[in-house]
């Protein structure tokens, strides 16, 4: 069966404050890397997945994300997903 | 008659609720360990604070597929009472049971202190013995207890009167002070205020006896 790797990357809504995020910025600052106008904190999940073909892939993963990954109250999500050669 | 306290992996107050509802009140409780269906011979069933699954993920989004909860699921269409306290809380709003979510705190303090709260609906069975207005002291103890909700949910709860608590001084950034709310049939409660830890005057307060006491009732 043929194997697919997958990102599934995760962000607050645009309305949702990011208070983390926000503390980064002004640590950025502190640095001394200036002009950064808008830092947002998300999460990046790896996932490689066996599947018939790509289409089933896609709707499994994007069950996983909207159920599990996300909590689409506060965050949104972006699935990257391709076939790749190795299981490892 | 006895009152479920489930335990999740992770859990840090399920041991204080039996202290509270059993020590405090004089009422029975049983633990239900999470992996179990079997809510035989209970009358209402406590969600506790502490971590659930480390609050891997989201808190509460791991615990949201435990067992137990698909039991809690079918408890709460039969009518039966359910109150989620602080992670207990963040497991309903995941689970859907009740509306919204509980996000980071706003100044990204772990806060732990005595909070003033309103009553702000009395129109649930865990608050139709206050008066609107009245104001209790209840512990908060938490790093993500700011609700939040879209605009439409947020006018759903205060048209249908379903905050049942509001912060009289907002610590944690929560969308109209939002502390606590119930369920449209009322019979779910979530707040992030531990009322177990308000049951003892030695210990600060009995403002939380009356909730724990509408348990059953």
């Amino acid at each position: 069966m043929p194997n697919y790797q997958a990102r599934v990357l995760v962000n607050l809504r645009p309305s949702v404050l990011d208070p983390a995020g926000e503390a980064a910025r002004s640590a950025a600052n502190r640095l001394g890397v200036t002009g950064i106008t808008k830092l947002r904190i998300g999460k990046s999940v790896e996932l490689q997945i066996e599947a018939a073909d790509e289409i089933e892939a896609r709707q499994r993963l994007e069950l996983l994300s909207d159920r599990l990954l996300a909590n689409p109250v506060i965050e949104d999500w972006t699935l990257e997903l391709e076939p790749c050669s190795s299981t490892s | 008659m006895s009152i479920g306290i489930i335990v999740f992996p992770g859990s840090n107050c399920d041991r204080d609720l039996k202290w509270a509802i059993e020590g405090c009140l004089g009422l029975p409780t049983k633990f239900l360990w999470h992996e179990t269906r079997d809510l035989s011979g209970l009358d209402a069933i406590v969600l506790p604070g502490g971590f659930s699954y480390g609050d891997y993920l989201r808190c509460g989004a791991i615990a949201r597929f435990a067992p137990v909860l698909e039991s809690v699921l079918e408890f709460v269409k039969r009518g039966g009472r359910v109150l989620g306290i602080c992670n207990g809380f963040q497991v309903l709003t995941e689970l859907g049971l009740l509306p919204g979510a509980l996000t980071r705190n706003k100044d990204l303090h772990f806060i732990c202190e005595p909070t003033s709260l309103k009553v702000t609906s009395s129109k649930s069975i865990w608050f139709e013995s206050y008066q609107k207005h009245k104001i209790i002291t209840l512990p908060i103890a938490h790093g993500e207890g700011r609700f939040q909700c879209d605009e439409d949910t947020l006018k759903y709860l205060q048209d249908e009167e379903l905050i049942a608590l509001r912060y009289a001084k907002n610590p944690n950034g929560s969308i109209d002070n939002i502390a606590g709310i119930t369920s449209a049939d009322g019979n779910v409660l979530g707040l992030m205020p531990h009322p177990e830890r308000a049951c003892d005057p030695l210990l600060g307060g009995e403002d939380g006896r009356f909730i724990l006491q509408a348990l059953l009732g």
